[in-house]
């Protein structure tokens, strides 16, 4: 029976990870080809030139490809929250049902409502109101992942809420400390900017397949002016959000920010490795060994985290055995101090089992934060109860290399992107950018790299999370429902024949269209 | 009255006018059969659903306290 457990545990996690890795092939198109159509059709208002019009509309097209094949696949998502996390689920639905909730109601429906004037209104509408409906679509798109995200954070680093010991569930206290937390704000500027680099890449790639072939020139060109731009300035804001984002892990998910780095010692002015090669994990145990070879930039780990070159920076091992002077509690003494959370809870159960209303009463006290006792257990035990789940100390260290090469794909291809863009954009200014052909090519193999780029920095975010669900305070294996791994398995290969089958069609229809090109009304 | 009766007909236009529209509505309605019917009532069964909010608690609190 545990064997099962833990393979529904692991068959769940896999399953999660697939649905949200497919998911995100679609979204981030959406959220960046939006807000770009809209500039397009911007141009097209204030010159009233047929070129943006005829340029408007191809791009919409491709748009609303991808806007409709991806369309719902969101869903299944939350599906799987009921059925493969219920403990999850009902643990802190309160708080978590909020603003998936909010993005359901107001942003989806802002979103499907102006996407039937986008498509249908050409000719039908005055132009204002055609192109107002275009940005209410692509701020919709960018509505829903705000509320997608603020929901996300909130697992990063839990706040705003309270346990209730009767209905055993979190409960939100206070909206604007979950929808506002320095985490949600900064998880939602860097994937929107990161997704609107990405759209800008597309646009560049595509146009400039175009001018390889010779056809579509002043589109591809003129667009290809926009984009590169337009992804320059957002490449720029990817990185400086992903400064913070580094910056704000250093505070609430140390252990992943350690991971990533793969720093087993912390210690005071900590390099960053830019690029190294990982030993095998049994051969890992400190800064010493870690590695085949690396290269550093010495302190800015450091800088980056805590925005001082002499700062500590707590390594894995700091982390695991604790470090006094620092402050840092052992993994041991965490999961000690969960433990005894836990027993409070089983207190509580038995004595409400055996009627002992004095007993009941007692360890409500202790989760009751306006009382003396409450509010130490909260602080020093309850803290802590995510930790009571674990076994053993190692559980708490993420996939080390895993994170350590998907955050240099990530930064390394996020560089690349600028210098590319800018490049781009030169050379297309300077109308040379079509004799560069080998240039175009590799803007056309820039996309796929955009979108692992993408992919890459989703594994950082939650793979850096693991062992938890919730940041400290519930780890996969116990937010898992506990339903047969058998049709877990089975949904897997749904899913995977599904999204398959989803995207083959978006491939095979984009690219129809862009052979297509754009069409004279 | 006539304000309805024109959206009625934008979209009654909108729907008739597609091209490319008509083979990315059949895969929305294709996706969505297999996400809500298929999906949803064969291979989703909410283990929570039927549960009153305290034989939810019950259920949750449980599997939160360890089998010793």
């Amino acid at each position: 029976m545990i064997t099962d457990y833990l393979s529904t545990v692991d068959w769940s996690r896999a399953q999660f990870a697939m649905t949200a890795i497919y998911h995100w092939l679609f979204v981030p198109l959406t959220l960046g080809l939006g807000v770009l159509v809209a500039l397009m059709e911007t141009l097209y208002v204030r010159t009233g030139d047929e070129f943006w019009r005829r340029t408007t509309k191809f791009w919409m097209r491709l748009f609303g490809v991808n806007f409709a094949i991806g369309v719902a696949t969101g869903l299944i998502l939350e599906f799987e929250f009921g059925t493969n996390w219920s403990n999850y689920s009902h643990f802190v639905g309160d708080i978590f049902g909020a603003p998936l909730a909010i993005e359901g109601i107001f942003a989806f429906f802002l979103e499907a409502t102006f996407v039937a004037v986008m498509f249908f209104g050409w000719n039908k509408v005055s132009r204002g109101f055609h192109l107002t409906a275009t940005w209410l679509t692509a701020i919709g798109a960018n509505l829903s992942a705000w509320w997608i995200l603020v929901a996300n954070a909130w697992m990063q680093h839990p706040v705003g809420c309270d346990f209730n010991l009767e209905t055993v569930r979190n409960e939100m206290t206070s909206f604007s400390e979950v929808a506002l937390s320095p985490v949600a704000v900064n998880k939602f500027f860097h994937t929107v900017t990161s997704s609107f680099t990405l759209a800008a890449l597309f646009v560049v790639g595509v146009s400039a397949w175009y001018l390889l072939r010779g056809r579509e020139k002043r589109m591809a060109s003129k667009s290809i002016a926009l984009a590169s731009v337009f992804g320059f300035v957002f490449a720029l804001a990817t990185a400086y959000t992903g400064d913070r984002s580094g910056a704000i892990a250093a505070q609430t998910q140390p252990m992943k920010l350690a991971a990533m780095e793969a720093l087993y010692d912390g210690g005071e002015g900590a390099p960053l490795t830019v690029v190294g090669v990982l030993r095998p994990e049994a051969e890992r145990s400190s800064n010493d060994d870690a590695f085949h070879f690396r290269i550093d930039i010495p302190k800015l780990l450091s800088v980056m985290s805590f925005r001082d070159a002499g700062a500590y920076v707590p390594g894995i091992n700091d982390l695991l055995a604790g470090n006094a002077e620092r402050g840092i509690l052992s993994a041991e003494e965490k999961m000690r101090r969960g433990r005894a959370a836990i027993d409070e809870l089983e207190r509580y159960r038995t004595a409400r089992n055996a009627g002992d209303t004095a007993t009941m009463e007692a360890v409500s006290r202790l989760f009751d934060r306006s009382t003396p006792e409450g509010e130490a257990f909260l602080r020093d035990y309850f803290a802590y109860f995510g930790y009571g789940y674990i076994d053993r100390p190692e559980q708490l260290v993420p996939n080390v290399p895993l994170l350590f090469y998907s955050f240099r794909v990530m930064v390394g291809a996020g560089c690349f992107f600028i210098l590319l863009l800018a490049v781009v954009w030169w050379l297309n200014r300077r109308d040379r950018l079509a004799s560069k052909r080998w240039l175009l090519w590799v803007a056309v193999w820039t996309i796929p790299l955009a979108y692992l780029a993408s992919q890459a920095g989703w594994i950082v975010a939650e793979v850096g999370r693991q062992p938890w669900a919730i940041q400290e305070m519930m780890p996969v294996g116990i937010a898992a429902s506990k339903i047969p791994s058998g049709s877990v398995t089975t949904t897997f290969f749904l899913f995977l024949a599904l999204f398959t089958a989803l995207l083959i069609a978006e491939l095979s229809i984009l690219f129809r269209q862009i052979a297509l090109g754009p069409k004279n009304d | 009255m006539k304000t309805l009766r024109s959206v009625f007909r934008f979209y009654v236009d909108g729907f008739r006018e597609m091209t490319l529209g008509r083979t990315l509505w059949a895969i929305i309605l294709i996706k969505l059969f297999v996400m809500f019917v298929i999906l949803r009532l064969l291979f989703f069964p909410d283990l929570l659903a039927g549960k009153d909010p305290q034989e939810r608690a019950d259920y949750v609190l449980e599997n939160l306290i360890p089998e010793n």
